[in-house]
């Protein structure tokens, strides 16, 4: 840990605050009065103002007037560090605060823009408003538990965020999956990866102004909904994909309902194309809007179907093949020009594939257990708990404490429906994490947004951002 | 109006009733969606649920032009006064549906980033139970907000403070 940098003491960024500015001179934190901006690392001894606060500290609201840099913060004041160029008539110029609260956002995100005339010549997206604290609240539920959490944070993608945790877990626990379990992870994460991309087509041409779109797009959707819905009892947030396996077997007669999905998809989405592709309006407000180049996206850690759309051949399901999705055949479509029309085309043809992908579950689904026979990750079956003494203890066991898992840190990444989701595990040997990190598909997308709005018309910028597919509760955790 | 000790009249009632009626008829939300009740909640208003049988489709991006604000989703510390602000910003008569376990008490997040319960911030009519509601819960909420407000009185006491 000593590597860490220390917050505490690091430069103070002066254009946020003046108050830091002051602590920094003074040498430092007041030890009565606690500088809100103190960290402690977990691990290191306790300060005071830690050990001193209560439970109900934590929910108090804090005072705005207290620290200027709090409220920089929580978002109440905006740090105007703008530069004003000499060359930009000042009659023309304006900033214009779009969010949080807003329509076409996707969610909370905030965008600050400075426009001259209608031409946006800077953007900075100001996030955070839907911060929940996930990768802390990781900290306090077991491994077992974990993936309740993690499923809320990209909530359109529930099964890869579960998908990516339990493999982590899986990692360090060294467990072998049953091919079973496997196959249904790969079916379940590719009808979701079809779902939040047809939630993604809805939302885009509302966003254009295509209300109809917004209809179409959640008609197929429900279908998938309600397919997920028999297998695991909810629409979304499943917590279905659990470190071990899958938390319940298929239900019977699951063929033919995949079986009706690929039949009722493939129809709903020529419909789209033959609705779209060859609509002037639709052409118009997408060729050539929102462009970011190949470098850009490689620069910026942009992944998914945006990289995908400049012309970046990267997919972790080839690239590193998890849950054995190389067993099955697919390609990886890409585009050349990084516009929005590029963007749309790769997930309609991502669509296509990850059908091809569950056809091809469907056909070869194997046989056997849907989660591993380790007996240290999984309780025992419900008849021994009948028999035998020891079995009734270790499945409350399991349940109750959790299963240990050995010390050690990894690093898992999958591809979501938004590109590469990473996480970061960190095990101290107990049954809960010490630490869990989220790479997050949509922040680097989001982080990303100056570079395609900059210069363009303030019109497009809708269209540009739906086209980003941004998830905030991905974004901010 | 009467007063408690005195009961309305056939005149007043058959108004507030037919008030009542406009208001639960016409009810507009404001798009509040913050997390993953907002899909649900979009869920509800799109084709296969059709809020519009209720007269609700007409989701506002303006809190001036809304009577109801259904809050979809985890509030955190930094949305709070955002949310507080769009609430004040929406005309009387006003009603605040909220929506799924985050939204009415913190849900599994009890953290410092959330705010246990959109109820410490405003006036709360009905809560929604999910993690998330589907959108049969969330009509449900609707239509038990609708007669909560058609047996209700039609103005309210004003308090000052």
């Amino acid at each position: 840990m000593s590597e860490t940098p220390d917050h505490t003491t690091g430069p103070v960024q002066t254009s946020i605050t003046e108050l830091s500015e002051d602590a920094l001179v003074s040498g430092g934190v007041d030890e009565e009065q606690p500088d809100l901006h103190d960290v402690w690392i977990s691990g290191t001894e306790e300060p005071a103002w830690i050990t001193d606060a209560t439970d109900e500290g934590a929910q108090e609201i804090l005072s705005d007037l207290s620290d200027s840099a709090l409220a920089v913060q929580r978002g109440t004041v905006i740090s105007d560090d703008y530069v004003i160029d000499d060359t930009a008539d000042e009659e023309e110029r304006q900033i214009i605060n779009l969010g949080p609260q807003h329509p076409s956002t996707h969610g909370v995100l905030r965008l600050q823009l400075e426009l001259e005339g209608e031409t946006i010549r800077r953007v900075k997206p100001i996030i955070g408003y839907l911060h929940t604290g996930m990768e802390k609240t990781a900290e306090s539920l077991t491994f077992l538990q974990g993936a309740t959490n993690v499923t809320r944070m990209d909530y359109l993608a529930p099964f890869h965020n579960e998908l990516c945790y339990s493999l982590a877990v899986e990692q360090l626990l060294g467990v072998e999956i049953p091919p079973r379990a496997q196959a249904i992870r790969v079916l379940m994460s590719e009808l979701n990866r079809i779902s939040s991309h047809l939630l993604w087509l809805a939302t885009q041409g509302m966003d254009i102004g295509a209300i109809s779109m917004m209809l179409y797009g959640w008609r197929e959707r429900e279908a998938v909904l309600s397919f997920f819905e028999q297998v695991t009892g909810l629409r979304m947030n499943h917590d279905y994909i659990r470190p071990g396996g899958v938390a319940a077997d298929l239900p019977d007669g699951w063929e033919e309902e995949v079986a009706d999905l690929l039949v009722a998809i493939p129809e709903g989405v020529d419909e789209y194309e033959e609705i779209l592709n060859e609509n002037p309006i639709f052409i118009d407000r997408t060729q050539g809007v929102g462009v970011i180049t190949r470098e850009e996206c490689l620069a910026f850690g942009v992944s998914g179907p945006i990289a995908r759309a400049s012309g970046v051949d990267w997919d972790l399901r080839k690239a590193f093949p998890y849950s054995g999705i190389d067993r099955y055949t697919f390609e990886v479509p890409t585009g050349t020009h990084g516009d929005v029309w590029d963007r749309y085309l790769v997930r309609m043809e991502e669509i296509r594939q990850s059908l091809g992908i569950v056809s091809q579950v469907l056909e070869s689904m194997p046989p056997g257990d849907y989660r591993t026979e380790d007996r240290k990750v999984t309780p025992p079956p419900r008849q021994r708990i009948n028999e035998s003494m020891e079995a009734l203890i270790h499945h409350f066991k399991v349940f109750t404490e959790g299963f240990k898992v050995p010390e050690g840190e990894v690093w898992q990444s999958v591809e979501s429906p938004r590109g590469e989701l990473g996480m970061y595990l960190v095990s101290k040997g107990e049954a809960k994490p010490w630490r869990l990190h989220v790479r997050a598909p949509s922040f680097a997308a989001v982080q990303a947004l100056p570079m395609m709005l900059t210069d363009s018309l303030v019109a497009d910028m809708i269209a540009t951002l739906a086209s980003t597919d941004p998830v905030l509760g991905d974004v901010d955790r | 109006m009467a007063t408690p000790s005195q009961p309305p009249g056939f005149l007043f009632t058959t108004l507030a009733k037919g008030v009542n009626w406009a208001r639960t008829r016409s009810m507009w939300p404001a798009t509040f969606g913050l997390a993953c009740c907002a899909i649900e909640m979009m869920a509800t208003g799109a084709a296969h649920n059709d809020l519009a049988r209720f007269g609700m489709e007409v989701f506002r991006a303006s809190p001036r032009q809304a009577d109801l604000m259904i809050v979809a989703g985890r509030v955190s510390q930094k949305m709070a006064p955002v949310l507080r602000q769009v609430y004040d910003q929406m005309p009387e008569p006003k009603w605040v549906i909220s929506m799924g376990a985050c939204a009415s008490t913190g849900g599994m997040f009890n953290n410092y980033a959330l705010v246990q319960g959109v109820d410490q911030i405003v006036p709360v009519d009905m809560y929604v139970p999910g993690c998330p509601p589907g959108p049969q819960s969330l009509m449900h909420g609707i239509l038990s907000l609708q007669e909560k407000i058609m047996s209700g009185e039609i103005i309210r006491p004003i308090v000052r403070i």
